[in-house]
């Protein structure tokens, strides 16, 4: 479970989060969804404790990420930027393998690398285990970002965009993954989403923000609405029920 | 070509042999090579000088390696930052205010414990101007140093026009990385420094490992970010400050070492990289300086001779490596 606490902060006098307070039970997965510079990433970043908070607080598991060591917090909670352009030059493997660090520090047992192994496959990365980063497409660069959080292991995943760079294929493919994360390994999956009927589609809860507050917050189908998503990005997008899902649609 | 994990390990293995071996013989060639007289007195001689060598090798090379983790990037040093100017810079002032013959009089352990002081000073105010604020900007480091560095090399072209003639031609000899001077005493001081600095920085080396990745991503893998960079840079400082007062500036070297040890060993892993990197040094002095002495007889500066033939190796290498 993490829980924010009248979260505040601000960039240069600029408001990014105001005063934002939620709770993101334990298991499934919970979508952030949001105009651009509405707070999401900020959001994330935050409960991640990659940003310190100008007031407010949040726990993960009760614990305090502001004073929580961050090598506990590790173990519990993962998370993925947005932009992970990196200086040095690292095989899939290696890059996959750093996910183990909080575990083993920098040896890494059998049983480590057993579960790398296992994340490379879930990713369909096996092939290009031993090539470098720089050798690969976005999309597969992408995918071996994620499967070093997923090798992390921790209860709560938080994501930011993780389906940037992916063909359709592989979005597709990555938000089964996540599913499967949440519903056959009860891991706490929280998503910073760009396209609304991903969040519909594939998300329990949804988020939504505007100008760095919250809007609203709910199980899926109670947010998938005309009003609500008209308010939340201020355009006017009709709601339709295709296949018992609830699908936006903004063109019309 | 992909080579897997076990083939790149085995390579890395070879390439670290390879060096060592290489700079056995650098050391081997250099102590014994054209010894006219006593052996004893020439080993003695030599043997101290290469001591020197390696204590500087592995200063600038464990500096540069941890500089460039803790900054992300692979171009600044911390020379570049301005360090060995402060250095000249001193030394400009000191023979100006005090005369030369003052200064190369003065107990040189004091010139180097003030000199030392003065540059770790430096380096701890460059962090608390660049580390102390959250966003840590590549482009704005570069900056500072450049206009730091030019700063420090205007003041002293200023000193220098008001300096005695004479008293120049002193300075001029203060100024140049020579190994052929070094005190005793203060070698063994900054060989215990050294090893000191090298063994506590030891431990840090899985997290440095991490913290290469970025900041963001070593705070999710659970390292505290903030206090390995913190060491790490208290290191840098007292490192480039030993080797600088001892030998004199050596601009070029680390960035050389640092790169062809990541570059030939293939991995960014400190526990390769900077025994690579030292080897690499210690390597490039202990050839160089035999080349000066063999083949310029000793009609040129150490600097010179490393930084033209290391140029062209880092240059043949850049055009080199395959980009896919």
């Amino acid at each position: 479970m993490i829980e924010i606490e009248s979260v505040s902060k601000a960039y240069g006098g600029v408001r990014v989060l105001d005063d934002v307070t939620l709770t993101i039970p334990t298991g499934g997965i919970t979508s952030l969804i949001g105009a651009n510079g509405a707070g999401k990433s900020t959001l994330l970043s935050v409960a991640a404790r990659l940003l310190p908070a100008d007031s407010g607080r949040v726990r993960v598991d009760g614990l305090d990420v502001a004073t929580t060591p961050s090598a506990v917090l590790a173990r519990r909670l993962s998370v993925l930027r947005q932009e992970n352009a990196m200086s040095v030059r690292l095989t899939v493997r290696e890059l996959v393998a750093f996910g183990r660090f909080p575990h083993s520090g920098g040896r890494l047992t059998r049983e480590d690398h057993r579960l790398v192994d296992e994340a490379m496959a879930w990713f369909e990365l096996g092939p290009l285990a031993d090539r470098h980063l720089d050798q690969l497409s976005g999309g597969q660069r992408q995918r071996a970002y994620v499967a070093m959080v997923m090798c992390q292991g921790t209860d709560h995943v938080l994501l930011d965009e993780p389906l940037n760079n992916l063909d359709v294929r592989h979005a597709v493919q990555m938000m089964r993954m996540l599913r499967g994360m949440a519903d056959e390994l009860g891991r706490t999956v929280v998503l910073v989403v760009h396209d609304v009927n991903v969040a519909s589609c594939y998300s329990d809860r949804i988020v939504a923000m505007r100008e760095g507050r919250l809007v609203a917050e709910g199980p899926t189908a109670e947010l998938m609405t005309p009003e609500l998503l008209r308010e939340v990005f201020d355009v006017d997008v009709a709601v339709h029920e295709l296949a018992g899902r609830r699908i936006g649609v903004p063109w019309s | 070509m992909v080579l897997t994990a076990p083939q790149r390990a085995g390579r890395r293995r070879r390439t670290l042999a390879v060096l060592a071996v290489l700079t056995l013989a650098a050391v081997a060639a250099f102590l014994t090579v054209d010894v006219t007289g006593s052996w004893d007195y020439a080993l003695q001689q030599r043997g101290r000088r290469l001591a020197a060598m390696a204590v500087v090798a592995v200063a600038v090379a464990v500096s540069t390696v941890l500089f460039q983790t803790v900054t992300n990037n692979r171009v600044l040093t911390p020379e570049i930052m301005g360090f060995d100017r402060l250095f000249v810079l001193v030394q400009t002032v000191a023979v100006f205010l005090l005369g030369a013959s003052t200064v190369t009089t003065t107990d040189p352990r004091l010139r180097f414990a003030v000199e030392v002081v003065v540059l770790v000073g430096f380096g701890a105010l460059l962090h608390r101007s660049l580390f102390g604020r959250t966003e840590r900007d590549v482009h704005v480091l570069v900056l500072l140093g450049v206009v730091l560095g030019s700063t420090f090399t205007s003041l002293t072209l200023l000193v220098s026009r008001l300096i005695d003639p004479n008293e120049f031609l002193t300075l001029q000899d203060l100024l140049f990385a020579s190994f052929t001077s070094v005190d005793r005493q203060m070698l063994a001081l900054s060989a215990v420094l050294v090893v000191l600095l090298t063994a506590g920085v030891w431990r840090l080396l899985p997290h440095l490992d991490v913290v290469a990745l970025g900041r963001d991503t070593a705070v999710g893998l659970g390292v505290e970010h903030r206090r390995v960079v913190d060491r790490a840079l208290l290191a840098v400082a007292v490192l480039v400050a030993v080797a600088t007062a001892l030998v004199g500036p050596i601009t070029f070297l680390g960035l050389l070492v640092a790169n062809l040890a990541r570059q030939l060993l293939g991995t960014h892993r400190h526990a390769w990289v900077l025994p690579g990197a030292a080897l690499l040094a210690l390597l490039a002095l202990a050839g160089g300086q035999l080349v000066l002495e063999q083949v310029f007889g000793l009609n040129s500066a150490l600097s010179i001779v490393v930084n033209f033939l290391g140029g062209i190796v880092f240059i043949a290498l850049l055009i080199r490596e395959p980009r896919q």
